[in-house]
């Protein structure tokens, strides 16, 4: 690295030299470590932590146009309370809704210590202007967001244009700060004090084509100071996917050590059962190291998981295999 | 000149037949078949729980899709799940002689026996409502209705004998629409098997017959004690496996078919007993006018 962290981003041509400098991917080798991670096995006392640790990791996730206000306060009541009958099971770590729908979903959760996240900047293709974009954003944190999953321009990053998505990024970080901090004391529960909203910053890593570009969105979004680096929006198919995970928990590591700023990881998107969670549980452990295996630093984007997670909590407990009709749908 | 080698025969991996794929056992066990003289048939899978979970998945995915197919289109199956059977007559016969213990004019009345009962209830499918099915007289004004409907998932563990037994036990728990899980007969896996192929070839949709070859001692208890399984047949248990199934099943009020008391003669007529144990009534009470 020729030029200090903090000056990549003067000019584009900085960024883009940074950006293409940054090592290539093996393919293969990311596929095949993944593909070999996953095959840990994983059982009893372990297996036990393993799935209570993953759902107090869940961000449990409505993000449908048919969404309602009932909807989504019913996902709140069983976010605090997975599991009516069972008192054991730990809440998740928050939930996850469209901008117009946080208001009902903070009100839900008030004083129960779940957080609430909000997609915005147009999600979840991210085709506005970024006027729309922030104050998308700011309403959002002011109805009481505590997160903010936002979307990259990814249109503009395959275009090569990456100062517009890293002041994009900015922008709006900025936008989750200014609301946050003019907003803070005025919620509960809301967005965490004068600290602003964390901000996610969503790849979309299923259009990125390449895993050389999920390394350089990651370092984009992580040198434009996102909190966390989200693999999908879960509209886009393939979601999140193991290798992809494994390339930006890698460039996370990475920029621990280049810059001391701890980023975290929410992969998401068709993440549907315990063994595929417990799958990244491993990733995470094995590739960034344990001290991101909480759920301020990983998280998972999911929402059919959640019941799988407890169907299979309940197998462990009762030694007979769950069934899904004595879980709440979602 | 090079000499003449003789040819090596294909033989074929018996494997297990769930979600309408043939995998081999998660568990990766198979376990060898024996002639009733001792000799080596084949090795043929030996299944677990997770097979066995598995399955139960294959079948409940199913269910929604067989259940609200017409009855008739049901049956039209059926039917042609006998055409198929019909056509590997040669096949059966073959296997069925090589267990040992019946010669091949027995096997092959076996095999039609079992060709004519799936025709029988594929005639079934769209009758069997005319007949558990009513218009109630009610004291009041309404249309009273009720129709039989399919329990769910069930679970057969298959009698022994290697081909009419399993076929009298499955095509009864099918046709109504339910989906099930079978556990094949330990000692006779192999028409199991090549029924499965027979199945899979039928426009039967994967998931509504699951078959798993292995120890029925082992699987069923995890059958009979999953919560998303509606209904067990216990045809194929011995009184100790069918006591354990039948106090596991409990936990979720399954339907409990009992094991026979007495030795059953799969050539007689059946009846619709076994139809009707994996049925349930749905009654409507609709108004008359306003």
């Amino acid at each position: 690295m020729t030029t200090p962290l903090a000056e990549v981003a003067s000019s584009p041509s900085t960024l883009r030299a940074f950006l293409h400098g940054l090592p290539g991917v093996d393919r293969v080798g990311a596929d095949a470590r993944a593909a070999m991670l996953g095959t840990r096995s994983i059982k009893t006392t372990a297996k036990k932590q393993a799935i209570d640790m993953a759902i107090r990791m869940v961000d449990l996730t409505t993000l449908e146009g048919a969404d309602t206000p009932g909807k989504v306060r019913a996902m709140c009541a069983k976010a605090v309370r997975p599991d009516p009958g069972d008192s054991s099971v730990p809440p998740v770590a928050a939930v996850c809704v469209y901008p117009d729908l946080v208001a009902t979903a903070v009100e839900a959760l008030a004083g129960s210590g779940v957080k609430v996240a909000s997609v915005a900047t147009s999600f979840p293709s991210g085709r506005s202007s970024l006027e729309v974009k922030v104050a998308e954003t700011s309403l959002a944190v002011a109805a009481g967001a505590a997160e903010i999953d936002m979307v990259i321009d990814r249109g503009a990053f395959l275009a090569g244009d990456y100062l517009k998505v890293y002041e994009e990024i900015v922008a709006t970080k900025e936008a989750c700060g200014r609301a946050g901090g003019a907003q803070g004391g005025r919620r509960a529960g809301g967005a965490q004090g004068g600290q602003g909203a964390h901000l996610k910053v969503i790849l979309e890593t299923g259009e990125l084509a390449t895993y050389d570009n999920v390394r350089r969105a990651s370092w984009l979004a992580m040198i434009a100071g996102a909190d966390f680096i989200k693999t999908s929006t879960g509209k886009v198919s393939p979601a999140a996917t193991l290798p992809v995970t494994l390339v930006m928990l890698e460039a996370v590591r990475d920029f621990l050590a280049a810059t001391g700023r701890k980023v975290g990881v929410k992969p998401a998107g068709g993440i549907r059962t315990t063994k595929d969670a417990i799958k990244y549980l491993v990733l995470v452990n094995e590739t960034a190291g344990p001290d991101w295996l909480d759920p301020d630093w990983f998280r998972l984007g999911a929402s059919s998981l959640l019941n799988d997670l407890l169907m299979q909590r309940q197998k462990m407990a009762t030694g007979r295999y769950a069934g899904p009709d004595y879980f709440t749908l979602d | 000149m090079s000499e003449r080698t003789e040819r090596l025969s294909v033989r074929k991996t018996y494997k297990l037949f769930i979600g309408g794929a043939f995998p081999r056992s998660e568990s990766g066990r198979s376990y060898v078949v024996t002639s009733s003289k001792g000799d080596f048939i084949a090795n043929a899978a030996r299944a677990s729980r997770k097979d066995a979970r598995d399955a139960v998945s294959a079948a409940r995915k199913a269910f929604p899709g067989w259940s609200g197919a017409t009855a008739y289109n049901r049956g039209q199956i059926l039917y042609r799940i006998a055409e198929m059977l019909e056509g590997r007559r040669a096949q059966f016969v073959a296997e069925i002689t090589a267990v040992g213990g019946v010669g091949a004019k027995q096997a092959g009345e076996m095999v039609d026996a079992a060709v004519d009962r799936l025709v029988w209830y594929a005639g079934w499918s769209d009758k069997i409502g005319a007949v558990l099915g009513s218009a109630n007289p009610v004291a009041g004004p309404y249309f009273n209705l009720s129709s039989p409907e399919p329990t769910g998932v069930v679970a057969v563990v298959a009698p022994q004998g290697p081909l009419l037994g399993l076929v009298s036990v499955i095509a009864p728990v099918i046709v109504t629409g339910n989906t099930c899980v079978v556990v094949a007969c330990e000692r006779a896996p192999l028409p199991a098997i090549t029924l499965a192929e027979v199945l899979a070839t039928s426009d039967l949709p994967g998931g509504v017959v699951n078959i798993l070859t292995g120890s029925a001692a082992e699987i069923a208890p995890w059958l009979a004690g999953h919560m998303d399984v509606n209904g067990i047949d216990l045809t194929g248990a011995d009184a100790e496996l069918a006591v354990t199934c039948e106090e596991l099943a409990a936990e979720n009020l399954k339907r409990v078919l009992r094991p026979p008391v007495d030795r059953v003669d799969w050539l007689a007529d059946p009846g619709i007993e076994r139809m009707t144990a994996f049925l349930e009534t749905k009654t409507v009470w609709h108004p008359i006018g306003v």
